[in-house]
């Protein structure tokens, strides 16, 4: 590194440590007893990186650096004290449009001043960045002329380590990508675009071609560091990341959400190359595994490959409702909230799986209340989990926990799937294909093949859902609906829970 | 560093990210992403080399402008993630 005492044994030190910080975050989380403490190790590990960089780098524009971290800290912070827990995935999706777009910056940053990131041989030309302040300040003056002088020198005869152009083009464009991939996913999640799959006529030659050319282009900025070449590179990773995401239909954006959580983590890891820097490094490493897993338990949980999602089209043409022949008609029961009282009352165990349709109707305090009530009269309660309940890894136990549910209540679908067989009551609530036996029985659905939870199992089936008509995510018929055991409660989810309480409570 | 040394780094790092996120349990899946979305901008250390440095004015402020990005998701990835752990709670013992 160019500048002086950055190189020195304490700062890698301190980046090391600040490294190991981050891991330990991750480690808490293990279990929620220690999630607390993992998170403030990462806010440790932050400060320490911070505080290290600012102490080795020059102090002299620390005002200007103090109002940026306030006015973004600002923002953050009230964002995260007011966002409802159903727009988790939206605000994810958001945060990690912000590390592929400062990703981006930071590239270009480096770009143009090559001398501060010590990825060039500019030390004949330029003072040291890390120099004492008062040997900067009458030079900070002339920073106009020395960028003029920069830049010129840029294009005769100065040219950037190769290693270092191959990390800075591949950061950039890694980072381009998960900005826009992240904003078209943001849009979707948050409502602003239809979440349905929008094809264009020969993208995978469009994708991959665009692809192999943003690989060429940054091994021709190796030889060529013109300002074209890197612009270049960011204009169509930009692109590439839109096309990218458009086709991916909303069922699948739980994996797209995990998938783009692992691109900003290989941002992190390029730019920690580019810096020599072991604190982004490791970080990078890890945020990038760890997206990389998350995708891959979600694309799992819906027996669906990496590719065939990366592929996109999944629920193109099912997501209306509208279309397709009329289904058969077959018969099925209605129940009410009394009859559902009754029944769950004199039960032993009642497995509650709520899916997203709870969430949308805010219906999980009042379940919450349904349970207690029904605890107090000695039945026993579980909720149960499927791993694409929600609309991102995890989403439905944050919103249970929201309403007060005990986690030690909430199990996960390998951990409960055995015990419906003994249960009494099974009471599902805005899901619907996490349980539609087809996907264990019909080779032709769309659904075939995922982990279900075996709800028909239990003697009784209540199932809450706003009318007979509409059909789950992937668009299919579900056998539940008809089973002897089985008994809508048509009506809205919260309005339906509300009514069992209030019949419990006689 | 030797590029070697740093692809090490890199490399044992990966493994530990792949062992550790296997062991995080599924319930609190949201709150890793939240984290590793706070804790990936670490990158906020090139915007600070950036916006500190002097040379170029354009690099300067795009530094700065990183800075403003990352800070909200430092603060907001910890703050959301710290928000949501608080919510997790056992059984009470009566």
């Amino acid at each position: 590194m160019i500048a002086s005492d950055a190189s020195a044994a304490w700062v890698a030190l301190a980046y090391l440590i600040a490294g190991v910080m981050f891991i330990m975050a991750l480690r808490g989380l293990s279990s929620p007893a220690t999630s607390r403490a993992g998170n403030r190790y990462g806010m440790v590990g932050m400060l320490i990186a911070v505080i290290t960089t600012l102490v080795t780098h020059g102090i002299a524009s620390l005002p200007e650096i103090v109002g940026a971290i306030a006015i973004g800290g600002g923002i953050g912070f009230v964002t995260a004290r007011r966002i409802k827990m159903t727009d988790m995935p939206q605000l994810v999706a958001a945060f990690h449009s912000l590390v592929g777009l400062a990703a981006v910056m930071v590239g270009w940053a480096a770009y143009l001043n090559p001398a501060a990131f010590g990825i060039a041989d500019l030390t004949a030309l330029i003072p040291m960045p890390g120099a004492p302040v008062a040997m900067q300040t009458p030079v900070y003056t002339e920073s106009y002329a020395r960028l003029a002088h920069v830049m010129a020198v840029r294009d005769n005869s100065v040219h950037l380590y190769v290693q270092s152009c191959i990390e800075m083009g591949l950061g950039i464009a890694i980072g381009a990508i998960t900005f826009s991939g992240s904003i078209i996913a943001f849009l979707k999640l948050a409502g602003k675009m239809s979440g349905a799959a929008i094809m264009l006529p020969g993208r995978h030659v469009i994708n991959l071609g665009t692809l192999a050319l943003i690989i060429g282009l940054v091994g021709w900025f190796t030889q060529d560091q013109a300002l074209w070449v890197i612009a270049a590179i960011t204009v169509l990773a930009f692109v590439i990341g839109f096309l990218l995401i458009i086709p991916i239909g909303g069922a699948d954006m739980p994996v797209v959400v995990s998938m783009l959580n692992s691109y900003s983590g290989w941002a992190a890891a390029a730019m920690g190359f580019t810096l020599h820097n072991t604190a982004m490094i490791i970080t990078g490493a890890l945020v990038g595994s760890s997206g990389a897993i998350l995708s891959y338990i979600m694309c799992k949980a819906m027996n669906r490959s990496f590719i065939s999602v990366i592929a996109g089209g999944f629920g193109a043409d099912t997501g209306g409702g509208d279309n397709g022949p009329a289904r058969e008609q077959r018969p099925w029961k209605r129940g009410s909230a009394e009859d559902a009282a009754y029944i769950m009352k004199e039960a032993e165990t009642v497995i509650i799986i709520p899916g997203y349709g709870m969430a949308v109707s805010q219906a999980q305090h009042v379940l919450r209340e349904m349970g207690d009530q029904l605890k107090a009269g000695g039945v026993n309660v579980k909720y149960a989990i499927h791993p694409v309940a929600g609309r991102m890894p995890g989403h439905m136990n944050v919103l249970l926990a929201e309403a007060n549910v005990p986690y030690d209540e909430v199990f996960e679908l390998e951990d409960i799937n055995g015990e419906f067989a003994q249960a009494d009551v099974a009471f599902i609530i805005g899901a619907n294909d996490v349980v539609n036996p087809a996907a264990k029985t019909d080779k032709s659905s769309p659904i075939y093949g995922m982990p279900v939870f075996d709800v028909e199992k239990a003697k009784t089936i209540f199932f809450v859902k706003r009318s007979m008509g509409g059909v789950g995510y992937a668009g299919v018929d579900n056998d539940v609906f008809y089973m002897d055991q089985t008994m809508m409660l048509l009506a809205d989810a919260k309005k339906m829970v509300e009514d069992i309480v209030k019949a419990l409570a006689h | 560093m030797e590029f070697v040394s740093i692809l090490s780094i890199f490399v044992m790092a990966c493994f530990i990210g792949y062992y550790v996120v296997w062991s995080v349990t599924p319930a609190l899946h949201t709150p890793l992403m939240a984290v590793t979305n706070a804790i990936s901008s670490v990158i906020v250390v090139g915007a600070l080399i950036a916006g500190a440095a002097q040379g170029s004015v354009v690099s300067k402020w795009l530094g700065l402008a990183a800075i403003v990005l990352a800070s909200v998701n430092i603060f907001g990835g910890f703050a959301v993630t710290e928000r949501m752990l608080a919510m997790y709670k056992k059984k009470d013992k009566k």
